[in-house]
């Protein structure tokens, strides 16, 4: 009787721990790590070397917020996802947010019990072809077999541009990058489609990029950023205004070299926590912002650091250079 | 046991006791459910996610490449449940054919007599059992991708089969108007067969003439058919792939990801059915395989008259398992793309529309379907064989 006692008293706390959930700061801050949802493999925008360092500018995100919240941008714990798993894994606690080139779209943001908190990335869907096929536009790929990854958007733009324009395909479906890539390569298909930027860091890995082109047609808007449960609103401002600050940094022109630098621009001084109180308004310390730019840097260096020009990937700015810049890159004010 | 102490004895009864644990159990577990299931309510309204089953009739706006039933990205996503379903038991069905097939020869040649082929057998068992069943199936297919030409090298026989990383192409029957007496025609070559043999079995035990009815079932079961085929002017008609801009069209096309799927999981199961028929056939008492050879039985006739039918008893059960296991490990295709429930519905679908309580609760159901209807079959088997044994 003692045992069943027990166990039931056991099977009690376990229902009422599962009821209770604690807002996602306070989570966060008792386990001292941000769980992180990455893609598996992407090469700019997150992959983790041979030593299991995880590096991209969709890791720059996570890292961002573990350094507002904790003052460490390592306290992060990474959880590759396939494209598939992502939003259940968001939905079910499994991860404090997503920041894994997952674009912007009403059916996710309205109907999955999910907030985008921003855009890190403006992206649209292209798609690449070895050259020795010799084609040169997208609408000289009626018949061909197509390469793509199961669960995105990136399927449905393209049933939707090939009904469009009347082009036939095969569609060849993959959970994985990896596999998707692997098919590519060995030829399963002709064409493979998915956002630019990923084609970029595809192409970046090839045995011999120059073998392959980016077709000129964008077919879709893809703005990638960082996704958070619905109705946990602190948190939400939390990972948006990390975003923000990495954006508007680049703005006034603060780099993690130059961060410690005081000035009397009352901007600047405001958004590294020098003087305000904003930081009361997120519900971190004042040091927040200065552990972005510090540990992790400004919009810029991460863009650079990751994509860049000077990068295998070698993307340049384009539309995601800053508003002021002839981008459409814009943050909010910190005021 | 005394009177006044009706209440104790009642308490320790050994039987009402075990009946009170039980009704606590139960109703400790209809707890934990019931809260779990209200807390899952309470979560998905408090992040306001989408719930019922609206999204079946939304239209999917994917593709899917292979389909048994017409599909495009006009359907409903009820429609992809159906295509997903109809591959899960289409790739299922080939795997559980396959597998006994190969799965029964190497069961015997494990236990041949010849050491090579005894041993090459047991190679095969190793081999294939011990390699987790989801790297075979990207195995298979990498391998395949690799080796094969692209679709302008194509394997080429006699111009109507061709194979490339692309696939199998082969000639697609059409049927025209009329082919249906051909068919009809068939069903009764088939039944004539029966009363022909019936015919002469009653004429053998009656007069101990022996007729060779080989030559009449071929000329009832192939001939009329064919004599109606032609009759009716031929209403069938091969459709040819042929190569056009990147890939062949027309035809029937396996893809790589079916027949990657389909192979692994034929080749990975049929090591389980090879030790069950291994087994079946060692649970036979040596003593009937003396027998058999004592009254002049051939060894192939001791095998098939006497040894396989005591041992079949044996090795149906676990068989059956295995068609379940085979079953169930279709859903790792979703790893190389094989659209099937899981890939498919369970996890595009499941993706797009992001009700994963509804979606992946219709999915289990159709695997929980098809487990009740494996042990149903496995309950009616078990019955006709003791049936039998006594
Ligand atoms: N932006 C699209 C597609 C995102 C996506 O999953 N892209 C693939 C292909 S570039 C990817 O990142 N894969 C990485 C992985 O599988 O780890 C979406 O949100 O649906």
């Amino acid at each position: 009787m003692k045992q069943l006692v027990k166990l039931s008293v056991a099977s009690l706390l376990v229902v009422g721990a599962l009821a209770v959930q604690a807002g996602t700061l306070a989570d966060v801050q008792a386990k001292g790590n941000v769980t992180c949802g990455v893609s598996k493999g992407l090469a700019g925008f997150s992959a983790a070397d041979s030593a299991g360092n995880w590096t991209g500018i969709d890791v720059d995100v996570c890292r961002a917020v573990a350094a507002a919240v904790l003052g460490d941008a390592t306290a992060v714990t990474f959880v590759p996802l396939t494209a598939k798993e992502r939003f259940t894994a968001l939905q079910s606690g499994e991860i404090d947010m997503l920041s894994r080139n997952t674009t912007w779209t009403i059916t996710r943001d309205a109907s999955l019990g999910l907030n985008f908190a921003g855009v890190n990335y403006y992206d649209g869907q292209g798609f690449m072809v070895k050259s020795s096929l010799g084609i040169s536009s997208a609408m000289e790929l009626g018949g061909a077999a197509v390469c793509i990854q199961a669960g995105t958007t990136t399927e449905l733009n393209l049933a939707d541009w090939g009904k469009q324009n009347g082009i036939a395909y095969t569609s060849v479906v993959s959970d994985t990058n990896a596999q998707t890539r692997s098919n590519y390569d060995a030829g399963r298909c002709d064409v493979l489609t998915t956002d630019a930027s990923g084609l970029y860091s595809i192409r970046a890995q090839t045995n011999d990029p120059s073998e392959h082109v980016v077709l000129p047609e964008i077919i879709s808007k893809e703005p990638l950023g960082p996704v958070v449960r619905q109705g946990d609103d602190q948190w939400f401002n939390i990972v948006r205004w990390s975003l923000n600050a990495m954006i508007t940094a680049e703005e006034i022109g603060v780099t993690s070299a130059t961060v410690d630098v005081v000035t009397n621009n009352p901007e600047r001084e405001r958004l590294m926590g020098r003087s305000g109180n904003t930081h009361e308004h997120v519900g971190l310390s004042s040091d927040w912002t200065y552990n972005i730019i510090k540990q992790v840097g400004n919009y810029a260096e991460s863009f650079e650091r990751n994509i860049g020009l000077n990068t295998p990937i070698g993307i340049a700015r384009g539309v995601n250079a800053l508003w002021s810049n002839g981008g459409i890159l814009y943050s909010p004010p910190f005021r | 046991m005394k009177q006044d102490n009706s209440i104790l004895s009642f308490l320790n009864n050994n039987e009402t006791r075990a009946i009170a644990f039980q009704v606590i159990t139960l109703l400790i577990i209809a707890f934990v459910f019931y809260s779990g299931i209200s807390n899952l309510i309470f979560n998905i309204e408090a992040r306001e996610i989408h719930t019922g089953f609206a999204f079946l009739s939304n239209r999917a706006g994917f593709d899917i490449n292979e389909s048994m039933i017409a599909y495009t990205p006009e359907h409903s996503n009820l429609r992809v449940f159906y295509v997903g379903l109809i591959n899960t038991l289409v790739v299922a069905v080939v795997g559980i054919i396959f597998a006994t097939i190969i799965g029964f020869i190497i069961g015997i040649a494990r236990l041949s007599n010849n050491w090579l082929i005894s041993k090459l057998a047991a190679g095969y068992i190793e081999l294939f059992r011990n390699i987790p069943i989801l790297i075979q199936i990207l195995i298979w297919y990498n391998m395949a991708l690799l080796t094969l030409p692209s679709p302008r090298g194509s394997f080429n026989f006699f111009d109507s089969i061709f194979i490339n990383k692309r696939g199998i192409y082969v000639p697609e029957p059409v049927i025209e108007t009329g082919f249906v007496w051909v068919l009809i025609a068939v069903v009764l070559g088939i039944a004539l067969t029966f009363l022909m043999k019936r015919h002469f079995k009653q004429k053998h035990s009656k007069t101990g003439v022996y007729t060779h009815t080989i030559g009449y079932s071929i000329g009832l079961i192939f001939g009329l058919p064919l004599v109606v085929f032609f009759l009716l002017g031929s209403p069938l008609h091969f459709d040819y792939p042929a190569l056009t801009g990147f890939n062949f069209k027309g035809g029937r096309t396996f893809s790589p990801e079916f027949l990657a799927l389909a192979v692994a999981l034929s080749v990975y199961t049929a090591t389980y059915i090879a030790e069950a028929i291994r087994s079946g056939i060692e649970a036979v008492d040596k003593g009937q395989k003396e027998a058999a050879a004592a009254l002049g039985l051939t060894q192939t006739q001791s095998l098939k008259l006497v040894v396989l039918p005591q041992a079949l008893r044996v090795a149906i059960p676990p068989t059956i398992n295995q068609y379940l296991n085979l079953t169930k490990n279709s859903s790792l295709a979703t790893a190389i793309g094989y659209p099937e429930l899981m890939s498919a519905f369970g996890g595009t679908v499941l993706n797009q529309v992001g009700q994963a309580v509804e979606i992946l609760g219709m999915t289990m159901a159709v695997y929980l379907v098809i487990s009740l209807f494996i042990s149903l079959l496995l309950n009616i088997v078990n019955k006709k064989m003791s049936i039998k044994g006594q």
